[in-house]
């Protein structure tokens, strides 16, 4: 009982605020969203909507009212909503972005904003793609910490300079931004693209870690590092600011130092 | 562009069409080598076979074409030493964007010497 005399009170005391002139401005955008449903069409389209928004709303606000008010039928992915799950990474204004964390007031609202789904990856519906090829890429590289010594029975230590020598590449959250940036990995699928390389940069540039020579002999391929063109695709597109293409170029140089 | 039934371009910035033209200056030039490779070919045929055929190229059109060979050639160069500093030295991933505008800064200070005298050759008879 308490606990909805709190909500009440909490319902009252925004009520003045809303009216009282320190509401949030609102403006009118135009979303276009390319849409495509395999059970009724071959072929992507484009769909339109005019909406108002909030000037604090972001391009996962726009999708949610016309997901929730206007047409139900708009599939996307999205958990969090707040940067951390990596779910909602699509096309926005032609360039790859988390949906969650793109402001609308940042985008040029003067022409409509377009939000396709991301390249490279097979639509299954509007902007949800399969992600299966980019977690096969992310599997194949050994994710995970690869220590043969005997299991210590606290922490294993690290210095604060080694544990800083990979600290760029722990912040990834596994969106496919930087991946389906990527030119290369839009015309060869089979590339491991730059997430597989940035999490073997993660272990490959860990002191506690064993495994880097055959990290680094998975990626001495064909499809491996060298496949990388360095378009700074990935870079850009990185939601966490990783520097993905320093990153790649830090696993050749370690590939090409490990064969000499 | 969305009434069109295609999406839209991927929206890349100077890394992107640096190395879209990298490929395309690249494979324009591989063209070249492999006439190039078969017209001086042809001076084992017959010198007189090898001058017949340099000889029609001795037209504007030609002249142009040539310009713009070596614009490529220029191009292909320098941003070549600039992917192998973004590779190799520590700091190149950093600066990517200042190299763009070094390879361009040394492109326009080659080609402007060299198409004063090339077009100058081709046009002044």
């Amino acid at each position: 009982m308490s606990t909805a005399v709190t909500e009440n009170q909490n319902q009252d005391a925004q009520q003045p605020d809303a009216e009282g002139g320190q509401s949030i401005p609102t403006y009118d955008i135009v979303l276009q969203v390319r849409r495509y449903d395999p059970e009724f069409e071959t072929e992507a389209h484009w769909d339109e909507w005019k909406l108002t928004m909030y000037g604090t709303d972001r391009v996962l606000d726009a999708l949610h009212k016309v997901k929730w008010e206007l047409d139900g039928s708009l599939s996307f992915r999205r958990s969090c909503a707040h940067g951390v799950c990596g779910s909602d990474a699509m096309r926005i204004n032609g360039r790859n972005r988390l949906a969650c964390k793109t402001l609308l007031k940042d985008l040029d609202l003067s022409k409509p904003i377009t939000v396709e789904p991301i390249k490279g990856l097979p639509c299954e519906k509007d902007l949800i793609v399969d992600m299966e090829p980019f977690f096969q890429s992310y599997r194949e590289i050994m994710p995970f910490l690869v220590n043969e010594d005997h299991t210590p029975t606290g922490e294993r230590f690290q210095s604060q300079e080694d544990r800083e020598r990979f600290d760029d590449t722990t912040k990834c959250i596994l969106c496919a931004a930087c991946t389906s940036s990527c030119p290369v990995f839009w015309t060869d699928g089979q590339y491991f693209g730059p997430a597989a390389i940035v999490n073997a940069h993660r272990f490959i540039f860990d002191s506690r870690d064993q495994a880097g020579d055959m990290r680094l002999e998975i990626l001495n391929d064909k499809e491996g590092v060298w496949r990388c063109r360095t378009t700074f695709n990935c870079t850009e597109a990185c939601p966490r600011g990783i520097q993905v293409t320093k990153a790649i170029a830090e696993v050749k140089k370690a590939v090409f130092a490990s064969a000499l | 562009m969305a009434n069109s039934s295609r999406g839209t371009l991927y929206r890349g910035q100077y890394g992107m069409w640096s190395w879209v033209a990298h490929r395309i200056t690249g494979v324009a030039i591989f063209f070249f080598l492999l006439v190039h490779v078969l017209d001086t070919a042809l001076v084992r045929v017959s010198p007189e076979a090898y001058n017949a055929v340099i000889a029609t190229y001795k037209n504007p059109v030609m002249g142009l074409g040539e310009a713009g060979l070596v614009a490529a050639i220029v191009y292909h160069a320098f941003n070549g030493l600039r992917i192998i500093l973004i590779d190799f030295w520590k700091g190149g991933t950093k600066n990517q964007k200042g190299l763009l505008w070094g390879v361009l800064a040394l492109w326009v200070i080659v080609m402007i010497p060299f198409l004063i005298r090339h077009l100058s050759v081709v046009f002044g008879g």
